[in-house]
């Protein structure tokens, strides 16, 4: 390891997952306008014949905007900020830094399979698992990559202690590695079957309840491993960071990492209740499910107390707001989330739309919001430059948070109204509506949902355009700023 | 004594036993804080001070011997 004064931080990595966070927002969350309005206006199903149909763009949103979007913004995140936790610059180590932009060109090309072979309709059948086991594969061998090139980090740092976003990135390539090699155990049955069907068709290794086991042990702790424990990551490092104040309690953050890993593991059973897995397994995952808004708040909590004192620059800085405000929908989804997994509370709520609210308030509201606001502080660093516009991200600060609060409220309704029809009986016990009902309930509620959806498409793309124009045309910054990200 | 019970006493002694180690974790991070050995609070200016030459919260041993090798 050199000792040079004039070494800085190499972003070249983080840069390269800033576009693939652009580009694949965009295209994840168009698809995913088409297919809310679809739900609405089913006519839209026959724009580009079978490529078009929900069938099959519903998977391809969900892959695109977790693997495409959200891990590139992780990545963006790590690669950004690892380094600097740990005061290594990537430039010392030459092929730790050869193997991360190997490691980003690996995900492009898995990542551009991934799209192809969905459209195709090519698909391994299993929610938010459906690459076949060739992208599998390739997923590993990126992903042993990342932990390469993490521990290769960890091992030249300067920093004694690892910084609490660390652990939670060991967390997220730890837990992923091991729920995604259980969860893809797969037969490839041209090889087995001595040539029969194509050679890219496989079948889970577990059969009937065992596979909706190990499916939702891996379902649920996607949500834990990449929608919720890296973004804690991500927070634990940018807020304090924008704001310019140490993370309120940082024994409260050690108390809460190991809380959630504890706890969060045992909780994918409550994707399963009411069906045929054991009675005992449904109660565990209902119970871990409630214990686990104690360390999801103990975090959220933490989070916001790191703004004691500062509460003005809620009102001065946007990129605050989207933190301050993710945080907040951290809280009122790790809420809501225990609360459909209690059984009573999920014999109304299970197959209705009220989980896609659930998930919707989880994703757009904490998801993405901590993405953005951690993508536009880290360009302010890595192009050198200033923010391009204020108004802008403000503006769609305004514009998406109505397009989450859309989204989640009809959900809410159309959720809890559907799961009211389906089970209402007569004095005969007869049930008093069919389907058909339902749907046309339903249709107010799936044409507002679609508009909240285009309300958020529409600050994605406002984002891409400041992120842009930040990139190539920001006044250039000759100093780089030591918290807040300034912009014009 | 039937498997249900068995379940029942398993379930109880887990329980008492996930407790203790949770309330056992935060008073070991409130003692050790309170005994001098331990500065938990310092870490957080990890990711405020985080430029290359910014000195670093506690040097890694590994760095420091390296560099005075040098």
């Amino acid at each position: 390891m050199q000792s040079n004064a004039a070494l800085e931080y190499d972003y070249s990595v983080a840069k390269l997952y800033m576009w693939t966070t652009v580009i694949f927002g965009i295209v994840g969350m168009t698809i995913g306008v088409l297919i809310a309005s679809q739900l609405a206006f089913p006519e839209l199903n026959y724009l580009f014949g079978e490529y078009g149909t929900f069938s099959r763009l519903r998977p391809m949103h969900t892959n695109v905007v977790i693997y495409g979007f959200t891990v590139s913004g992780i990545m963006v995140s790590f690669y950004y900020s690892a380094q600097r936790v740990l005061k290594v610059s990537l430039a010392e180590l030459p092929l730790i830094n050869l193997l991360a932009k190997i490691g980003f060109f690996a995900y492009l090309i898995a990542a551009t399979f991934m799209v192809i072979s969905l459209a195709m309709g090519i698909t391994a059948s299993k929610e938010y698992a459906q690459m076949e086991w060739p992208l599998d594969i390739a997923i590993v061998i990126y992903w042993v990559i990342w932990g390469v090139v993490m521990f290769g980090l960890i091992g030249a740092r300067r920093e004694k202690s690892l910084y609490i976003s660390l652990w939670y990135y060991i967390a997220c390539f730890l837990g992923v590695a091991m729920l995604y090699l259980f969860n893809n155990m797969e037969v490839p049955t041209y090889f087995l079957s001595g040539g029969l069907g194509a050679w890219y068709h496989s079948v889970s290794m577990y059969a009937g309840t065992n596979d909706a086991l190990v499916q939702w042990w891996w379902g649920h702790n996607a949500v834990a491993f990449v929608f919720t424990v890296p973004i804690i990551a991500i927070i634990y490092y940018f807020l304090p960071k924008e704001s310019g104040q140490a993370v309120y309690s940082y024994k409260l953050s050690l108390l809460s990492f190991w809380g959630l890993m504890f706890v969060y593991l045992w909780a994918g059973g409550h994707h399963l209740l009411w069906s045929t897995v054991p009675d005992w397994m449904q109660t565990m995952g209902s119970v871990f499910s409630v214990v686990l808004i104690l360390p999801s708040w103990g975090s959220a909590i933490n989070m916001l107390l790191t703004m004691k004192g500062e509460w003005n620059q809620l009102t001065e800085n946007p990129l605050i707001k989207f933190m301050v405000l993710a945080s907040t929908f951290y809280m009122l989804s790790t809420l809501e989330g225990p609360i459909q997994a209690v059984k009573s509370v999920n014999a109304i709520a299970h197959f209705t739309d009220w989980i896609p609210g659930h998930v919707h308030d989880g994703v757009l509201g904490w998801v993405a919001f901590m993405i953005f606001a951690a993508v536009m502080h880290a360009s302010t660093r890595v192009f050198k430059r200033e923010i391009y516009s204020k108004s802008l991200l403000e503006a769609q600060f305004w514009i998406q948070t109505t397009g989450v609060v859309l989204y989640f409220t009809s959900m809410w309704i159309a959720g809890i109204t559907q799961g009211m029809m389906w089970r209402a009986v007569d004095e005969y016990g007869n049930l008093m509506y069919s389907f058909i009902d339902t749907v046309s309930v339903l249709h107010p509620y799936y044409t507002i949902r679609a508009i909240g959806g285009l309300l958020y498409l529409i600050g994605m793309l406002m984002f891409a355009y400041n992120f842009f124009m930040t990139a190539t045309a920001g006044r250039k910054l000759e100093q780089e700023p030591q918290f807040r990200s300034p912009m014009a | 004594m039937t498997l249900t019970e068995m379940q029942g006493y398993a379930f109880f002694f887990l329980t008492v036993l996930l407790v203790v180690i949770l309330y056992g974790y935060i008073l070991h991070l409130y003692r050790s804080e309170k005994k001098g050995e331990m500065d938990y609070e310092k870490y957080g200016k990890m990711a405020l001070d985080d430029e290359l030459h910014n000195r670093p919260v506690e040097l890694n041993p590994k760095v420091k011997n390296e560099e005075k090798e040098n």
